[in-house]
């Protein structure tokens, strides 16, 4: 906390270069959204005013509105409330309650959705849409708050106490402010995910403006519509990233040494056992006893339910194939970027950042989109083959790893790379030998995000993939939109199975602990997970 | 550390080998596809073509549109040999940009004229038939509407749904437009938009209506044919209205067959539309699961469906719909 993280240290030696990587990655990512702000100015004050001023884009922006706020507030509560009850009671398995709260991220949403929605039609609503999606999100808050829980000491809560305040508000004075850039890092994930999401909402019938621009391009011409949608969208994303950066302020994180590294006491709760145990008992059933109850039933009773094992297994390794490659693309572009939003700080390094985030909000729909136009006019021999798919997906989840790998390294002291360098090592070796293991944790946890996002990716697969690419998501929903349920289920078991690797991984870095020391060196394991550190 | 390592190393080697695995039986002779028809209905054909004429068939598949949109962002670059759709007005975008070559006589003699244009830049190969579909608790026969324009009239407020975001219903509206003119088919509009519920995809209509959520759903025929043959599971409840008589709801849609100009591989294109469109790869399709009516006169779908002799469609040319005023008209209503 004392050290002050924005000088030039020793390291500026690799400033150069690293800032021109940055600039680079983040330009490829800007992209998609440079193709919006062109196709939006250029069209014209009269068409746009035309496509912008109706009742369709009032009744999305209603749509999008509502559903964002009541997501988040909900997987805020949710996720806050399962993190305290698993964290800080004397509830007893709590390891394997935290296994069990954080598998629902293992079920992709649409695959959630085709379980709910296929058992009964009534989801298909405003209530049932926020219900479902809820269910799917609320891992991206409880995740990053149970970890920031486990490492948070005793100490000032105690004090607290010791100055007269109840449990409650020691609670809320000294720990929840700590607790508060895990939530609002993982309340914005949840945001963005919402504002992007397709499948999910598309069977669930719920239009916003995602499913919308989808609807647009699959009918209009020239795709203008579809970009003016898209242009409305990224303000929103614009105002959430905006929204978050005031409530987040001026905080710093990152702590040399120890501290009394002491949990608190867990909080007995004596009568309340049995509602506490009642609310986490239907949280599990809902988020995951429904969607894989659905998921058997078709396996078992599905007239479509088909197990061809040559297309099964072609789908299972393209989709295991690509996420990998692109979570390890993803996390290396966000690796420079990362390094100079912590260590470099400044307005322009801010901006930097918050640009990579905006293309979050794009859907996969429009910089596919915006990547086939470009690609096929100025490297038309790169067109529809990895690379482009690569990128595709690098695009839209580099946010996810810039989270993770810029939490990790909040924590990582700079000292330390300064008394590398001062011991002679060379910046490299500082890096691969300090920087590079202490920010490991979160790297692994940021690919992770990576893969499960592109294991279920959609619409930029569909479009820019090299030819006859099948992966688990396409052929899932091709089959599910066509309300062949019992052909999807095959494909919705293999993604979930597929997803359990990395969705362990993430669990087991926020895994609650009891008793033992939290502050461990400059870098408490859970808070890698999605803390997302500090604003400039 | 070494894990990471290892992951990294893992995926530099699947980054490396994924295009080798790709590129693999890339030597005989081949032909790109991009197809918005069904899929299992196209492999299918695909796989008769092969074995017939020893040429690889590459699909890329995708919807009418979404597929019509990406030829035209690709334009002479295109990768695509031949384009198939489900339904005409997409071909009329790729046609309208100059994109499409003649395609052979010998393949245009295979269709009767008035399923495909008159310049011959493309070919109706399988069509569909506009129906309402009904819940037969909830609608009596006796009051069925007797034209499609009827579903706007107030009586069937909440009782009705559709798919509009479908490149299958825009081509019903488009009929509706040739037919009608514009104030009719905009008045129609919204009135559907005011009575009716939105769904995506003509089986969720199909669905919906089974269940109970809805009276009647306006579809193609075959959605409810192929449950049937299947289990019914989404359709025992309901039952099919044919408008006929000439009505904008007894429209045949064509699902069309064009090369590209600049294709790649012209000889084995034009080669693969004229299997599409033979005696053979017609009696493929009538054989198929998708229960689409064949256009070659020398085969005939049996097994049950309406017979396409009887339906009564109403006259529209392919070149009469006007899908830019669709989609227009649609906005302005709010349905897109």
């Amino acid at each position: 906390m004392t050290d002050r993280p924005g000088g030039r240290g020793p390291a500026g030696g690799a400033l150069s270069p690293l800032l021109l990587v940055g600039i680079l990655s983040v330009a490829v990512v800007l992209i998609p959204l440079g193709y919006v702000v062109v196709a939006t100015i250029t069209m014209g004050p009269g068409e746009l005013w035309h496509l912008l001023w109706r009742a369709r884009v009032g009744d999305l922006l209603t749509n999008t509105l509502l559903l964002l706020v009541a997501v988040v507030a909900i997987t805020v509560a949710v996720g806050v409330g399962a993190a305290w009850a698993v964290c800080r009671t004397d509830l007893r398995g709590r390891g394997w309650w935290h296994a069990v709260l954080s598998a629902p991220l293992a079920v992709p949403a649409f695959v959630n959705s085709y379980g709910w929605v296929s058992l009964t039609n009534a989801v298909q609503s405003y209530g049932g849409a926020v219900l479902v999606v809820s269910l799917s999100y609320y891992p991206l808050v409880y995740l990053p708050v149970a970890g920031a829980l486990a490492g948070l000491e005793a100490a000032p809560e105690e004090v607290a106490r010791s100055l007269g305040r109840s449990r409650a508000q020691a609670f809320l004075s000294a720990a929840f402010p700590r607790l508060l850039p895990a939530v609002l890092g993982g309340a914005l994930l949840v945001g963005l995910h919402v504002l992007a999401e397709f499948g999910a909402l598309q069977l669930l019938a719920f239009p916003t403006f995602t499913t919308a621009i989808y609807g647009q391009y699959r009918s209009a011409f020239a795709d203008n519509a579809g970009t003016v949608l898209a242009s409305v969208l990224v303000a929103l994303c614009i105002g959430l990233l905006l929204l978050e950066l005031l409530v987040r302020g001026r905080r710093r994180l990152a702590r040399v040494g120890r501290g009394s590294g002491r949990l608190p006491e867990p909080v007995r709760l004596r009568r309340s056992r049995p509602l506490v145990l009642g609310a986490l008992v239907t949280l599990a059933v809902l988020a995951l006893g429904v969607p894989l109850y659905s998921l058997a039933h078709w396996l078992l009773v599905g007239s479509s339910t088909e197990f061809v094992v040559g297309e099964l297994g072609t789908a299972l390794v393209s989709t295991l194939g690509l996420a990998l490659a692109g979570a390890a693309l993803t996390t290396a572009m966000a690796m420079p970027i990362a390094w100079l939003v912590v260590r470099r700080r400044g307005a322009a390094v801010t901006v930097l950042e918050r640009a990579a985030y905006t293309a979050n909000a794009l859907p996969g729909i429009v910089v596919a989109l915006a990547l086939i136009t470009v690609s096929i006019r100025l490297v038309p021999a790169i067109y529809q083959t990895l690379p482009v798919l690569l990128l595709a997906y690098a695009v839209l989840f580099l946010p996810r790893a810039l989270v993770s790998v810029r939490g990790s390294l909040e924590h990582a002291p700079p000292v330390l790379d300064q008394v590398s360098r001062s011991l002679g090592q060379s910046s490299w070796q500082t890096f691969r030998r300090v920087t590079l293991p202490l920010v490991a944790p979160g790297v692994g946890a940021g690919a992770a995000l990576v893969f499960l996002a592109i294991g279920t990716e959609l619409t930029a697969t569909l479009l820019l993939s090299p030819i006859g690419t099948s992966t688990l998501a396409t052929e899932f929903w091709a089959a599910s939109a066509s309300v062949r349920y019992g052909a999807a289920a095959p494909y919705a078991l293999l993604l979930v199975l597929a997803s359990l690797p990395a969705t362990v991984l993430l669990s087991r870095q926020s895994r609650p602990r009891r008793g033992h020391d939290a502050g461990v060196g400059p870098l408490p394991e859970g808070q890698a997970v999605t803390e997302i550190g500090v604003a400039a | 550390m070494t894990p990471l390592k290892r992951a990294l190393a893992l995926a530099a080697t699947l980054l490396l080998t994924l295009p080798l695995l790709a590129a693999c039986g890339d030597d005989g002779p081949k032909v790109v596809v991009y197809n918005a028809q069904h899929q299992e209905l196209i492999e299918a054909v695909a796989k008769e073509f092969t074995k017939e004429t020893g040429i690889d068939v590459e699909l890329r598949d995708g919807s009418d549109l979404e597929l019509a949109n990406q030829l035209v962002a690709e334009g002479e670059h295109s990768p695509a040999d031949v384009f198939l759709t489900e339904n005409s007005p997409a071909m009329e975008v790729v046609d309208r940009k100059g994109l499409f070559a003649k395609l052979e006589q010998k393949t245009l003699d295979n269709i009767p004229a008035q399923f495909r244009p008159a310049d011959g830049h493309w070919t109706g190969f399988a069509a569909r038939s506009t129906v309402l579909v009904y819940n037969t608790d909830m609608v009596k026969k006796s009051e069925l509407p007797t034209s499609l324009m009827d579903l706007a009239d107030p009586k069937w407020k909440g009782k009705v749904s559709f798919s509009p975001t479908g490149a299958d219903f825009q081509a019903i509206v488009a009929a509706v437009l040739a037919l009608e003119g514009e104030d009719a088919t905009k008045a129609w509009l919204a009135g559907l938009k005011e009575n009716g519920t939105v769904y995506d995809g003509n089986n969720v209509v199909l669905k919906s209506v089974n269940d109970g959520q809805t009276a009647t759903g306006i579809i193609y025929h075959y959605y409810w044919y192929r449950d049937q043959e299947e289990a019914g599971d989404n359709s025992d409840n309901t039952e099919l209205h044919f408008f006929g008589n000439g009505d904008p709801g007894a429209y045949l849609s064509t699902s069309g067959a064009g090369v590209l100009a600049n294709a790649e591989h012209p000889k084995e294109a034009q080669e693969f539309v004229n299997f599409l469109t033979s005696e053979k790869g017609q009696q493929v399709i009538a054989d198929s699961y998708a229960l689409e009516y064949t256009l070659n006169p020398k085969v005939q779908l049996d097994r049950g469906v309406k017979p396409l002799s009887s339906l009564e469609p109403p006259e529209v040319g392919t070149d009469e719909l006007d899908s830019e005023k669709v989609v227009e008209l649609m906005q302005e209503v709010g349905l897109l």
